[in-house]
């Protein structure tokens, strides 16, 4: 399988668009994965479910934004 | 988290590598300054203009020096280049074959790591670096004993194999993220372990080349097994708990989940080995 470096470029901006575009109320609550229903796991287990669910947030705020990076992790935190 | 930070290179440079150019400055430094020198040096006027050159070549390198250490941190890749013959010697041996092999962990002073060459168990990126080069070539002579090459194919071997190795890297940065492992393998580390399969794919090939279909897959699978036991326990005790690194069965769905993870990081190894060379022996 003949991979170029262009065409990774093109998958990983093609995934992170994909990441970027997944709607918070219409999609994401229904199937149970809004932003509301992470705070969950205090101590220190997040869990694989809560980790997925805050790099989808962080992905889509990173994205929408185009918020410097110091920003981001302000609000991280 | 323990750093490989830039302090190490201001005191211990002598420590990281040997510092071979002050004799031969000392030699060539004078001389220059005899021959050509006596009517330029004797002007004023030169005298300023040359000064006055060297200060802005030294800032303009001190500017670029800091931007450049910004992006890629220079000096903390000078750390997995301080080898020598011995360790690079001991390192393939321990590739190939990794099942006498008692003590696998790190050795620190006083809180960073050890160079490579005081320490067999310390990553280092010189030999997935020339393993990769090496690999390219050895594809290229495999390509052209089947008529089958030509000088882009080099080119697009590696570019592929590098694509495969980003996938790979980042989808282990990845899955650590999600499994939210404390540990102290740097993004440059993983790179490493990643490179180190290239060793086992260049013997496997060459085998082939030499001795035929049979002698390959057998050599494949032997190197295979051996970087998946290697991996295994160099892994173990980095991403592991402590008590779980011994040997002792730990209970409890975090530890499972990180045997799996180490696991599934080696077992991709063979994976990629096969992937990688079973086009180029026909």
């Amino acid at each position: 399988m003949a991979f170029t470096l262009y065409s990774l470029i093109q998958a990983a901006i093609l995934c992170v668009n994909a990441v970027a575009v997944l709607h918070e109320e219409r999609f994401l609550s229904k199937i149970g994965w809004g932003v509301d229903q992470s705070v969950g796991g205090f101590g220190d287990e997040p869990g694989i479910k809560v980790q997925l669910m805050n790099l989808v947030r962080s992905v889509r705020t990173v994205m929408r934004g185009g918020c410097p990076l110091h920003v981001y992790t302000n609000w991280l935190v | 988290m323990r750093l490989r930070n830039s302090s190490m290179d201001g005191s211990d440079g002598s420590q990281l590598f040997e510092d071979t150019s002050r004799a031969g400055n000392q030699q060539a430094g004078p001389q220059a300054a005899g021959f050509p020198g006596q009517s330029l040096l004797s002007d004023p006027m030169s005298n300023l203009a040359m000064a006055y050159g060297s200060s802005l070549a030294s800032q303009g390198r001190e500017m670029v020096d800091k931007n450049l250490d910004r992006f890629i941190p220079i000096s903390k890749l000078k750390y997995y280049f301080a080898v020598d013959t011995v360790y690079v010697g001991k390192k393939l041996g321990l590739l190939v074959f990794p099942y006498m092999h008692e003590n696998w962990e790190v050795s620190y002073q006083q809180d960073t790591p050890v160079a490579p060459r005081f320490d067999v168990n310390a990553p280092d990126l010189y030999i997935p670096a020339m393993g990769f080069i090496t690999y390219v070539l050895v594809a290229g002579l495999a390509l052209g004993t089947q008529n089958r090459f030509s000088p882009e194919l080099l080119g697009v071997q590696a570019s592929s194999a590098l694509v495969w190795l980003i996938m790979e890297v980042l989808a282990v940065l990845l899955s650590l993220y999600l499994v939210t492992v404390n540990t102290d393998l740097t993004t440059i580390d993983l790179l490493a372990f990643s490179g180190y399969k290239y060793v086992g794919m260049i013997v496997g090939v060459v085998a082939g080349l030499l001795f035929g279909k049979p002698a390959y897959y057998l050599s494949l699978l032997w190197c295979c097994v051996a970087i998946f036991v290697f991996m295994i326990r160099t892994l173990r005790l980095k991403l592991l708990s402590e008590a779980a690194a011994e040997g002792r069965l730990v209970r409890g769905a975090r530890n499972q989940l990180r045997m799996y993870l180490t696991m599934s990081i080696a077992a991709a190894q063979p994976i990629f080995m096969y992937w990688l060379t079973y086009h180029l022996i026909r």
